[in-house]
C-alpha cells in the first residue's frame, strides 16, 4: 500500500463522508460547514491529480468565496431563533430511488468499460500550458468569461438590494 | 490495496453527482439545493482533471475546469441574490412555496 493510495482513500473517505452529512443533515448550518470539508476534500484530489492550480484556485473560489456566500445566504434567509435553521425534505422515497439508480448505473458505466487508459501519466501540466491554452488557443472563450463574471456580479447587486429602481 | 487508477476517481465523482442530486430533489430550502447544485459541479470538474490526468490530454482538461469553476462563481452570486428577493418577497426561502410570479 503506497503513500498515494493512502492519502487518496483518506481525500476519498473526506469527500464522500462529508458530502452524506451535506445531504442529510437536518441543520442547515451543519450542511454548510460540511460543504467546507467536501470542497477541501475535492482540492485534496486535485492535487492527487497532479492538478495544482486548480487545487488552489479550488480553495480560493470556493472556500472563501462561493461558501461565505452561502453562509450569507443561510444567515440572511433562516429565521434562526423561531425555527433553529431546521430543513425538512420532500420526495424521499422518489429521490433515495431515482439517485441510488443513478449512482449505480454511472459507476456500473465507468467500471465495465475498459476503453480508457488505464496506465498512471505522472507528466504534471505545467502552469505556462494553462495560460498559453487561455491567452492564445481560447482568447475569446477568456474575455468572454470576464465579460460574464462582470455581469454577472452587477446584476446580483442591482437584484440583491433593497430599495426599487 | 490495488493502484489508484481512473476509476475510482470516477466512482468518488458519481457519488458526489448522485448526493448533489439528491439533494436537489429531495430538500425544500432554496440554499440547500444550491449546495446540491455546486456538488454536481465539483463532481464534474474531478472528471474533468482525473481524464485530462489518466488520459494525458495536456492542459485541455484543466482549462474546462477552471471555466466551470468560474462559472459556479457567477451562478452562486446570482441565485443567492434571488434567493434573498423571494424571502424579502413571500418570507420564506423554501422552492415550493414561493410559486407566484408577481406579489
Amino acid at each position: 500500500m503506497t503513500y498515494y493510495s493512502l492519502v487518496f482513500w483518506l481525500f476519498a473517505l473526506i469527500t464522500v463522508g462529508s458530502a452524506f452529512i451535506v445531504v442529510m443533515s437536518k441543520n442547515l448550518i451543519y450542511s454548510v460547514f460540511s460543504l467546507l470539508l467536501t470542497f477541501f476534500g475535492v482540492a485534496g484530489l486535485y492535487v492527487l491529480l497532479s492538478a495544482d492550480f486548480i487545487a488552489i484556485v479550488q480553495l480560493i473560489v470556493y472556500v472563501g468565496g462561493i461558501l461565505i456566500v452561502l453562509i450569507f445566504g443561510v444567515m440572511l434567509t433562516g429565521s434562526v431563533l423561531t425555527e433553529g435553521l431546521k430543513t425538512n425534505v420532500t420526495n424521499m422515497l422518489l429521490g433515495s430511488v431515482a439517485t441510488g439508480a443513478l449512482a449505480g448505473l454511472l459507476i456500473l458505466l465507468f467500471t465495465n468499460n475498459n476503453l480508457y487508459p488505464n496506465t498512471q501519466v505522472l507528466t504534471p501540466v505545467p502552469l505556462k500550458d494553462i495560460s498559453r491554452l487561455f491567452i492564445v488557443d481560447y482568447l475569446v472563450l477568456f474575455e468572454l468569461l470576464g465579460v460574464l463574471l462582470l455581469a454577472a456580479l452587477i446584476g446580483a447587486a442591482s437584484i440583491g438590494r433593497k430599495e426599487k429602481v | 490495496m490495488t493502484e489508484i487508477t481512473l476509476y475510482h476517481f470516477l466512482v468518488i465523482s458519481s457519488l458526489l453527482f448522485s448526493l448533489g442530486l439528491y439533494a436537489m430533489i429531495t430538500r425544500r430550502n432554496s440554499i440547500l439545493i444550491l449546495m446540491g447544485v455546486e456538488l454536481m459541479l465539483n463532481a464534474a470538474n474531478i472528471n474533468f482533471v482525473a481524464f485530462s490526468h489518466f488520459g494525458n490530454f495536456g492542459a485541455s482538461g484543466h482549462l474546462s475546469a477552471l471555466v466551470i469553476i468560474v462559472l459556479a462563481a457567477a451562478e452562486a452570486a446570482i441565485a443567492l441574490a434571488i434567493v434573498l428577493n423571494i424571502y424579502r418577497t413571500f418570507n420564506t426561502v423554501n422552492a415550493d412555496e414561493a410559486d407566484k410570479l408577481k406579489e
